[in-house]
C-alpha cells in the first residue's frame, strides 16, 4: 500500500565512469540491492534494499561506490522528527514490534568522552614503557580478606580461584547463534594468543571450541541453552547471566531463521525454532535463588572455577551489586546501555537501562563502602570504544573490561545494525554457510589481537604518562580524573573532581 | 619455491582476483582506463560450480608438461617460473591442450597467455593474492 | 586556599634514621645533625622527628603527642581522653621558642591506658581501641591531632626546616636507640604542622620522599579497611597500609614489603616454585595495596627500622652500616657528616626492604 512506502533512509552513489562492471558487488550483497542489467550493460541498484554495511564499498575495486544519507525529507519537525513518523507507518503497516540491533544509538551523554586523564610533570616522574616495565595483567576473582598461616608459620594458600588475563580486556558474550562459527573460532584463537578469555555467550560452545577452554567463559542464560555437565566444566569460569545491557529485562532473541543443523545440537533445540529466553530466570526470582544457582554452579564445577553474575546496569545497580557480592558470585559483569546485541526491541534497547560510566562509578563505591568491593571483580562492559575507555574504567574502579561490538569491528563489522536479519555481509551475525565463509578466522584472528595488542600498548603509555607502572595501581585510582563540562551531581556519581580543580 | 595456493574453503567467488589479475597484465596505470567496457581475458579463473568456487592458474610444476609440448621453446622454467616468450610463441595451442588444469589461454594476441606471478607486470607480486579480500589465495612457500 | 587535609599536595622531601642494634642511646641531636646536612631538599614547609626508646620511665603507657588549635579544642579532647582512657600523666611538650618556628599549636602530651571497663565494653584489641581513638579525635574533635600515640616512642615535627624543628622540640634532651628525620619540600601549600612527617600510627612511624601515583588506588583501598585518610598525603596512606598489613593480617615485615612495592610479575615467575607461589599470593591478594610512582621510606617500629624504594627505585637512598649502628639517608651525606669512617655503604635496590632490628628482639624470638 502506497502509504506504507518509505523512501531509503541512505542511497547508494555509484560513479559510472569509474564502474566496470566486475559486478563484485551484485556477488557480495546478500541483500541483493545490486544488480547487472545485460541491456543496458550496466550495473543497477535498488537502494531500499541496502541496510548500509559498507560490503560493496569496501570491495568495490575502483572505488566507484558510496552510500551517502539521502537528501529526501520530510517536512521539518524538531518533535516528529522523520525517524518518529517512519516507525509510526512500519508498525500500523505490521502490528509488530520493532527490532533492532547492535548497540543503543541515540544522543545521550557519553561520560568517557567528559572525563581526562592525568599525567605526571614535575613532582613525580611519567614512566616510559618502552624502557621499564609496565604491567598490564589482572587477576579477576575474590580475594582472601584474611591471611591465614599453617602451623609452620607459612602463609597458607586460601585464594579462591582466579582468572588470569594479560591484558584487562575480554572479550563478552556473543552466542554461537547470533554470531558465526567462523566468529567464535576467531575470537577463541585470538584470546587464547592474546592471554584473555572469550564468552560463549548463552549458546553453548560447539564441539570444535572446547579446545581452547583454558580461555573460554561460558555462559548459563534462563534459556539454558547448550548446558550440561561437560559444558559448565569446559571453561575456565561460569558466567550467569541475569540480564544484558542492549535489552535490560529480556531475554535473548534468536530467531529461527539463524536456528541450522550446527546451532540446532549445540543448542540443544529443534533446528528452525526461535530461541526466545525466558526474561527472568525462572529458578530465579530474588536474590537468595541467586546465591543458591551461583553455589549450585560452583558444586557442579567443583569449586575450581570463579562464577560471574552479569547484570544490566539499571537504576539501582548498586543495591544489586552489593547483594550479588554477598551472594558468593567471584566476579560482576556490569553491561551498560549502549551494550550491543543481535536482536532486541527497538524501543527497550533505547530506552531502558542507565550509562555505564555511572553504574560503575555507583557499584564501586558501593561496594567500597561496605567494606566487600574485595570480595568481588567487577568487570564492564557496554560501549568501550578504545584505550582511553579502558584506562578511564579502570581508574573509576573496574578491573577489567568486557568488548564485543569493539571486537566484531575488528571483524569487519560496519554496526550497520541489521544482525536480526542474518544477512550479515561480513559473515559476523549469519548463518548462511556462504555468507559465514565470508570470515576467515586466520584474517579474524590475527584482527582481534592486533586491536586489543594496540590497545594495551595505548594503555601502557597512558599509565606511564600518570607514573603508574602496574594496572592494580590505577584500579579504582579516582584522583587521576577529571570531569569536564559536568555538573556537581554528575561529579559526585562519578566520585571525580572538575578539571582545573 | 613460493607459489600461489588457493583454498577453496576461503574462496567468496567474487572474481576479484581475475579483475586485478587482468589490470596487472594490462599495462595500464589505472583500473578504470584498463578494464572499463572491456571483456576481461585473465590469467586466473574462477571455477564454480553448486556453492563450491576456487581460483586456477598456473600451478609452475616442477615438472611441467607445457614446456616439453611446446614445440617453438617459448616456454621456460626460470628460476621455477614458467614463463613465456611471446615473440617464440606460434599459437599452436599444444600447451594449452596438455596443461592438466587449464591454466593456460590465447591471449588477445595470438599468443597464449598464463599466469607469471606477476613477476613481469607493474604489480611486482601476485596481484590476485593482494587483492583477494579473504586470503583464499596465498602466495607460500610449502612443504 | 585549601589547607592540607582539603587537598591534596605533592612534595619533595629529604629523610634520614638512625639505629643503634646494641640498644645504645643515641642522642637527638645526632639525627638533627644528619638531616641538617640536606638543608637544600626541604625548603622550610615541613621538619619533623621520631625517637624510638625514648620515654623508659613510661614504657607501658602509650604516648600522645596532640596539636590544638585552642583551648576549647583542648578541653573537648581531654573530655574524650578522661573518658575512654585512664591519663597517668599529661603536660605541655617543652619547646625553645624561636623565630624561624611561627604560627605554633598548643603542643600537649599524654601518657595513657584504655580505660580497662571501656575496652572490654568495645570488644577490641588494645592496640585496636587506642587506633580506633585516634581516628576518632581526629577526625570529630575540629581542632584536636593526635600526632603521635605509640609506646615508649615519640613524633616531634612543626612547620620550619627541620635543624630549627629539632631545636624547637629540645630534642638534644632526649636519647633513643632509633631516630628518623624529614624535611619537607611541598610544592604550593603554606603547610600545617599535622602535615609534617613522620606520620605515625602507634608505633608504627613513616618518614618519605615522593609522591605516589598509586594515591587514590590506595587511599580507596584502605579506607575499606575502617582507617581514614584525612590529610590526603602518601606518608599517612602508607603508615595505614602498613599498620594495616602488619598488626592486622600479621604479615612479616619482609611479606609486607612485597605488598607494598611487589615484585615485576616477571620476576616473580623466574623465581623458586615455593617463593614464587607465595608472592603471587601476596600480589593476588591485596592487588590495591601496591603502592606505584617514586617514594623511599623509613618505616620505624617498636624495635628497628626498615627502609624500602618503590620498585623501580625513582628516589635514591642509601644505608650504611658502622659497628652496630645502621645509618639510612637520601644521601650519602647525611650519613657521613655523622659517621666518617663506615664499614659499609649501599644503596638498596628498588623494592628491596632493608630491615633492622634491635639484637635483643632476635635473640627473644
Amino acid at each position: 500500500m502506497a502509504i506504507d512506502f518509505l523512501y531509503p533512509e541512505y542511497e547508494i552513489k555509484r560513479d559510472r565512469d569509474k564502474c566496470i562492471c566486475c559486478r563484485v558487488c551484485e556477488r557480495q550483497c546478500a541483500n541483493e540491492a545490486h544488480w547487472y542489467d545485460p541491456e543496458l550493460q550496466m550495473m543497477m541498484c535498488d537502494s531500499a534494499k541496502c541496510v548500509n554495511c559498507h560490503r560493496c564499498v569496501a570491495l568495490c575495486p575502483t572505488r566507484a561506490l558510496k552510500i551517502v544519507k539521502t537528501d529526501h525529507t520530510f517536512k521539518e519537525n524538531a518533535n516528529w522528527t522523520g525517524e518518529h513518523i517512519a516507525e509510526i507507518y512500519r508498525q500500523a503497516g505490521t502490528g509488530g514490534v520493532l527490532l533492532s540491533s547492535m548497540g543503543n544509538p541515540k544522543k545521550y551523554p557519553i561520560y568517557w568522552d567528559k572525563m581526562l586523564i592525568n599525567a605526571s610533570q614535575v613532582t613525580n616522574p611519567p614512566i616510559d614503557p618502552l624502557r621499564e616495565p609496565m604491567e598490564t595483567k589482572v587477576f579477576l576473582g575474590a580475594k582472601p580478606g584474611k591471611v591465614e598461616f599453617n602451623s609452620k608459620g607459612e602463609i597458607k594458600n586460601n585464594l579462591p580461584p582466579q582468572l588470569k588475563l594479560e591484558v584487562p580486556i575480554m572479550f563478552s558474550a556473543m552466542s554461537y547463534g547470533s554470531i558465526s562459527y567462523n566468529a567464535h573460532e576467531s575470537l577463541a584463537r585470538a584470546a587464547r594468543e592474546l592471554g584473555t578469555f572469550y564468552n560463549t555467550g548463552e549458546g553453548g560452545l560447539h564441539e570444535d571450541f572446547y579446545k581452547y577452554g583454558a580461555n573460554t567463559i561460558v555462559q548459563v542464560a534462563s534459556g539454558r541453552f547448550g548446558v550440561h555437565k561437560d559444558y559448565l566444566n569446559a571453561g575456565a569460569a561460569i558466567e550467569i547471566k541475569m540480564g544484558q545491557g542492549a535489552k535490560p529485562g529480556i531475554g535473548g532473541h534468536l530467531p529461527g531463521i539463524k536456528v541450522r543443523e550446527d546451532i540446532s545440537r549445540t543448542r540443544m533445540i529443534p533446528e528452525g525454532s526461535d530461541a526466545i529466553s525466558p526474561a527472568p530466570h525462572h529458578d530465579i526470582y530474588s536474590i537468595e535463588d541467586l546465591r543458591q544457582l551461583v553455589y549450585s554452579l560452583k558444586e557442579a564445577s567443583d569449586y575450581k572455577k570463579p562464577v560471574i553474575v552479569k547484570i544490566a546496569a539499571v537504576h539501582n545497580v548498586a543495591a544489586i551489586a552489593s547483594g550479588i557480592a554477598r551472594g558468593g558470585a567471584d566476579i560482576i559483569a556490569i553491561d551498560g546501555y549502549r551494550g550491543g546485541t543481535g536482536a532486541a526491541p527497538t524501543r527497550i534497547r533505547d530506552n531502558v537501562g542507565i550509562p555505564i560510566e555511572l553504574a560503575l562509578a555507583a557499584v564501586d563505591q558501593r561496594l567500597r563502602e561496605e567494606g566487600i568491593r574485595n570480595n568481588v571483580s567487577i568487570v564492564v562492559g557496554g560501549s568501550i570504544r578504545s584505550s582511553a575507555d579502558v584506562v578511564k574504567a579502570i581508574a573509576l574502579g573496574a578491573d577489567a573490561v568486557y568488548i564485543a561490538t569493539s571486537a566484531l569491528m575488528a571483524l569487519g563489522c560496519h554496526l550497520c545494525r541489521s544482525c536480526q536479519k542474518g544477512n550479515c555481509n561480513w559473515g559476523i551475525a549469519t548463518q548462511r554457510p556462504e555468507l559465514v565463509r565470508r570470515l576467515n578466522p586466520d584474517i579474524g584472528y590475527k584482527r582481534l589481537v592486533n586491536l586489543v595488542t594496540a590497545w594495551n600498548h595505548e594503555i601502557k603509555e597512558i599509565m606511564g604518562g600518570m607514573g603508574i607502572n602496574s594496572i592494580e595501581s590505577l584500579r579504582g585510582n579516582r584522583l587521576m580524573l577529571r570531569g569536564i563540562g559536568l555538573t556537581e551531581k554528575e561529579l559526585s556519581i562519578l566520585g571525580i573532581k572538575h578539571a582545573g580543580e | 619455491m613460493k607459489r600461489i595456493y588457493v583454498n577453496e574453503k576461503w574462496c567468496l567467488g567474487c572474481h576479484l582476483c581475475e579483475y586485478y589479475c587482468a589490470f596487472a597484465n594490462s599495462g595500464k596505470d589505472s583500473m578504470v582506463k584498463a578494464l572499463k567496457n572491456v571483456t576481461i581475458n585473465p590469467r586466473i579463473r574462477i571455477e564454480e560450480h553448486g556453492g563450491i568456487s576456487f581460483a586456477v592458474s598456473c600451478r609452475h610444476c616442477e615438472e611441467p608438461i607445457c614446456t616439453k609440448s611446446c614445440i617453438t621453446g617459448a616456454l621456460t622454467v626460470n628460476d621455477g617460473v614458467i614463463q613465456i616468450d611471446k615473440d617464440k610463441c606460434v599459437g599452436c595451442y599444444t600447451c594449452i591442450l596438455t596443461c592438466p588444469y587449464g591454466a593456460i589461454v590465447p591471449s588477445d594476441t595470438g599468443a597464449i597467455q598464463k599466469c607469471e606471478l606477476c613477476i613481469n607486470n607493474s604489480s611486482g607480486k601476485p596481484a590476485c593474492v593482494a587483492g583477494c579480500p579473504n586470503k583464499a589465495i596465498v602466495f607460500e612457500e610449502k612443504e | 586556599m585549601l589547607k592540607e587535609g582539603q587537598v591534596r599536595i605533592p612534595s619533595g622531601c629529604a629523610i634520614s634514621g638512625i639505629i643503634s642494634k646494641s640498644g645504645k642511646k643515641i642522642n637527638g641531636e645526632r639525627i638533627v645533625k644528619s638531616i641538617a646536612t640536606m638543608h637544600d631538599r626541604s625548603n622550610g614547609l615541613g621538619g619533623g622527628f621520631a625517637g624510638y626508646g625514648i620515654y623508659p620511665q613510661y614504657k607501658d603507657l602509650y604516648a600522645f603527642h596532640v596539636f590544638y588549635d585552642g583551648n576549647s579544642a583542648r578541653e573537648e579532647c581531654e573530655r574524650f581522653l578522661d573518658r575512654h582512657f585512664d591519663i597517668i600523666n599529661l603536660s605541655k611538650i617543652p619547646v625553645r621558642p624561636s623565630s624561624k618556628i611561627t604560627a605554633e599549636p598548643l603542643i600537649w602530651r599524654y601518657f595513657v591506658n584504655p580505660l580497662p571497663t571501656k575496652l572490654t565494653d568495645s570488644h577490641l584489641d588494645e592496640k585496636e581501641f587506642v587506633s580506633r581513638s585516634v581516628i576518632r579525635i581526629n577526625s570529630q574533635i575540629d581542632g584536636a591531632y593526635v600526632f603521635s600515640c605509640g609506646k615508649n616512642m615519640g613524633v616531634f615535627k612543626a612547620v620550619g626546616y627541620p635543624e630549627d624543628v629539632g631545636d624547637y622540640f629540645r630534642l638534644e634532651e632526649y636519647d633513643g636507640y632509633a631516630w628518623t628525620a624529614h624535611g619537607r619540600y611541598p610544592t604550593n601549600t603554606p603547610g600545617w604542622w599535622g602535615g609534617a612527617h613522620p606520620f605515625a600510627m602507634l608505633d608504627y612511624s613513616i618518614v618519605h620522599n615522593g609522591e605516589i601515583s598509586s594515591y587514590d588506588a590506595n587511599r580507596r583501598d584502605i579506607e575499606m579497611y575502617g582507617y581514614k585518610c584525612t590529610l590526603q598525603t602518601d606518608t599517612e596512606v602508607i603508615t595505614y597500609i602498613i599498620d594495616y598489613l602488619l598488626r592486622k593480617q600479621k604479615l612479616s615485615l619482609k611479606d609486607a614489603a612485597s605488598v607494598i612495592a611487589a615484585p615485576f610479575w616477571s620476576t616473580i615467575e623466574n623465581q623458586p616454585k615455593a617463593q614464587r607461589e607465595k608472592l603471587t599470593y601476596l600480589r593476588s591478594a591485596f592487588p590495591g595495596l601496591l603502592i606505584t610512582g617514586p617514594f623511599s621510606i623509613i618505616l620505624g617500629f617498636e624495635g628497628g627500622l626498615m627502609a624500602l624504594n618503590d620498585r623501580l627505585k625513582l628516589r635514591s637512598m642509601v644505608i650504611g652500616e658502622k659497628d652496630d649502628m645502621v645509618y639510612m639517608a637520601s644521601e650519602e651525606c647525611a650519613i657521613r657528616i655523622i659517621e666518617p669512617e663506615l664499614d659499609k655503604l649501599w644503596s638498596p635496590r628498588g623494592g628491596e626492604p632493608v630491615i633492622v632490628t634491635l639484637d635483643s628482639m632476635k635473640s627473644s624470638k
